[in-house]
């Protein structure tokens, strides 16, 4: 028979806390980054030249069809035999941001593509450019429309994380792997931190959610409910 | 010793790719039979039922997919239950597929109008009968692109049971690394492999979607 | 001399020629309703004096530019000549001052503060300054297409048009759009408009053109073409609509 005991692995709490607190650390790295990233992919896609338009699909199409560890093999083992050093916390956020970039450049694009050519044509009439139409007129009812989307996408990149520990990196995954190696109660430090990850997940997407809100809120009106689904899938 | 990176290690890199395949074949097997169950229990009529398989999607959506492996990993050890990696490394990705299809089967069944359990109810057909000849061949034909697109996601996911010891696609590439010490051909290869098999699924997602989106439209 | 002149204008879309020769020339002042069946090219005909569509072939001049589709060009030229649609497109994001506000802050480069009095003047125009905060969605069809309206307006633009801007309101909102454009037309805004509103064209048009089959049929002072319509096409076309 098995006993489950927690109390090993709760001895072990600050060494969590810390892992915890560079996940919540590289997650935000990963979306502000890679946000940026995504969205001026989108942009570039949207209005650059030819050329810039197939460079942009070519990067999203390798990224999405490619593991993320792998990504972050290239971006750890790579750069370094190049002659560039990168810390393996440097190498996580750089391939998080990369792989992130890509997803969310996809979700901005349908966002973009999902408003209504008369809205452009308005834009053109009253003398805007192109990017001016983009920025003023496309932007804010795009990325309110595929807001759901990216929070599901975020959410990902936050579970995706985990994988960085694959390099060395401390954070709640790989603060749990030197746990379970010291107390050898594997099960239950893997339960805590799935519980902690669990957690971290649903807080985030209510977040984020209300961020969402708070950003594309306008006064007088009820929030409404996108409809846009997320696109399915897992740690990518 | 350091060896040159050559075609000896490409032969290498292809056949671990076909433990890739059997692993995602295998959690796709288990991962659409659990799938199935929770999207029925996420639509089933009793409220037990309905909390619970919403609760489970929660969790496994929620939990990355390297701690479902280790959960599945040491908590059979823990049980034990002494299971090669591989069956480990199988159940945990069936576990994680079964959020994700049940999530995605339960909006394709839950997009069938109403008028169509009614109809069928009128015709006097039970429930199970319902699902078998009315509601779930209809889904189907909307659950199939995103489907196919998560296949995509399970087939990168394999790439992480190489902690365990599996030696499938990334794993052969580490011992390549470690043997020649040439990351960037060795890795860019191991990701070229990867492209190769999940890139025409994603065209198909891509294609199937189109389709389905003209066949609504039309 | 003419504000808008148009000589021997013809559009096709692929093998269909919707517009097959139009000569038009509007002096500064003048109302002129565009009237004809649906499929008759009178809404083409408006798209493509503001460079929304592109044209086939001949020559078109409006507010001092000619038509040219090199993109500063056609900026520039917009800048004079306003459009309002059927379907108001306002910016869903924006408020009702935000919308009119953007074209000087961005295009114009106005200062904030000075757009904003800007905004709050053409609203007044319109009758809308106590909405000035309120976004589109809580807007009635009227109004938004009243805010529309004083959008165009901000640019100060020397030539209005206006495509069937009456079109999606329901019958007790029209009024109300036609009162702002009847107090334009007496201001001295030079404007086209294509319309289905027989009343409004002959009491407010200075011209009326009647397009039949992509050419215009016939043309006049309103007052004589509604009193004596020469062709029988444009008598049985009033005939059909004012009943």
């Amino acid at each position: 028979m098995f006993q489950l005991q927690f109390a090993p692995a709760l001895a072990e709490t600050p060494a969590l806390l810390r892992g915890f607190w560079l996940t919540i650390e590289l997650t935000v790295a990963a979306i502000l980054l890679g946000g940026a990233l995504g969205l001026a992919a989108a942009m570039a896609r949207n209005m650059g030249p030819r050329f810039v338009r197939w460079l942009v699909s070519a990067y999203v199409e390798l990224i999405r069809n490619t593991p993320f560890l792998v990504q972050l093999y290239i971006v750890f083992f790579g750069l370094p035999s190049v002659g560039v050093r990168v810390s393996a916390i440097q190498a996580s956020i750089i391939a998080m941001t990369i792989n992130l970039g890509a997803y969310a450049a996809e979700i901005f694009r349908a966002g973009i593509e999902s408003i209504h050519r008369s809205q452009i044509e308005a834009g053109a009439s009253l003398a805007l450019t192109r990017p001016q139409i983009l920025v003023h007129v496309i932007l804010a009812p795009a990325v309110s429309k595929v807001w759901p989307s990216l929070v599901s996408q975020f959410i990902l990149i936050m579970l995706t994380s985990s994988v960085c520990s694959f390099v060395s990196v401390e954070e709640l995954s790989g603060a749990a792997a030197t746990i379970q190696s010291a107390t050898f109660r594997s099960f239950e430090v893997y339960i805590i931190v799935g519980a902690v990850y669990l957690g971290f997940a649903i807080l985030l997407k209510s977040a984020l959610a209300s961020v969402g809100e708070r950003l594309f809120r306008r006064p007088g009106t009820a929030p409404r409910k996108a409809k846009l689904a997320a696109e399915p899938g897992g740690l990518r | 010793m350091i060896r040159p990176f050559g075609s000896d290690e490409i032969l290498f890199l292809f056949e671990a790719a076909r433990w890739t395949s059997v692993l995602s074949l295998a959690a796709l097997a288990l991962g659409g039979l659990f799938g199935l169950a929770v999207a029925l229990a996420r639509v089933s009529v009793s409220n037990v039922l309905r909390t619970a398989a919403s609760g489970y999607i929660t969790v496994v959506q929620g939990i990355p997919v390297l701690i479902l492996l280790f959960l599945a990993y040491y908590g059979l050890s823990t049980m034990g239950f002494d299971l090669p990696p591989l069956i480990a490394a199988s159940l945990s990705l069936g576990i994680y597929a079964s959020g994700y299809l049940g999530d995605i089967w339960r909006g394709a069944i839950e997009s069938v109008a109403l008028q169509q359990w009614e109809a069928s109810a009128s015709l006097a057909l039970t429930r199970g009968q319902q699902y078998r000849y009315v509601i779930i061949p209809q889904s189907v034909r909307i659950a199939l692109p995103p489907t196919v697109g998560f296949l995509v996601q399970l087939i990168k996911n394999t790439s992480i049971v190489s902690i365990v010891g599996v030696v499938e696609l990334t794993r052969a590439g580490q011992l390549v690394n470690n043997a020649t010490f040439e990351p960037f051909p060795v890795f860019l290869s191991v990701a070229a492999i990867y492209f190769i098999i999940c890139y025409p699924l994603s065209l198909i997602a891509r294609r199937l979607e189109a389709q389905f989106n003209a066949y609504r439209a039309g | 001399m003419p504000i808008v002149l148009v000589e021997d204008l013809r559009k096709s879309f692929g093998s269909l020629e919707v517009l097959k020769g139009i000569s038009l020339s509007v002096e500064r002042g003048q109302v002129v309703a565009l009237l004809g069946r649906s499929g008759s090219g009178k809404s083409t005909l408006l798209r493509c004096l503001n460079g929304l569509e592109t044209i086939s072939s001949g020559r078109i001049e409006i507010g001092g530019h000619v038509m040219s589709y090199a993109p500063a060009a056609l900026r520039a030229l917009r800048k004079d000549v306003g459009i309002v649609f059927q379907s108001f497109n306002l910016f869903p994001h924006l408020s009702a001052a935000e919308n009119v506000m953007l074209a000087p802050r961005v295009v114009k480069k106005t200062p904030k503060r000075e757009a904003r009095e800007l905004a709050m003047e053409m609203l007044g125009k319109v009758g809308l300054i106590d909405k000035a905060d309120v976004y589109p969605d809580q807007l009635s069809g009227g109004q938004q297409q009243r805010v529309a309206i004083a959008r165009s307006l901000a640019m100060q633009p020397r030539v209005m048009l206006f495509d069937e801007v009456t079109s999606a309101l329901d019958p007790e909102l029209t009024g109300e759009v036609l009162n702002v454009m009847e107090r334009l037309a007496a201001e001295g805004m030079t404007m086209l408009l294509v319309t289905h509103e027989m009343e409004f064209a002959r009491r407010v048009a200075t011209t009326t053109v009647f397009m039949y089959k992509g050419l215009v049929h016939e043309t006049g002072s309103s007052k004589e073409l509604f009193g004596r319509p020469s062709t029988s096409e444009f008598r049985q076309f009033l005939g059909v609509t004012s009943d």
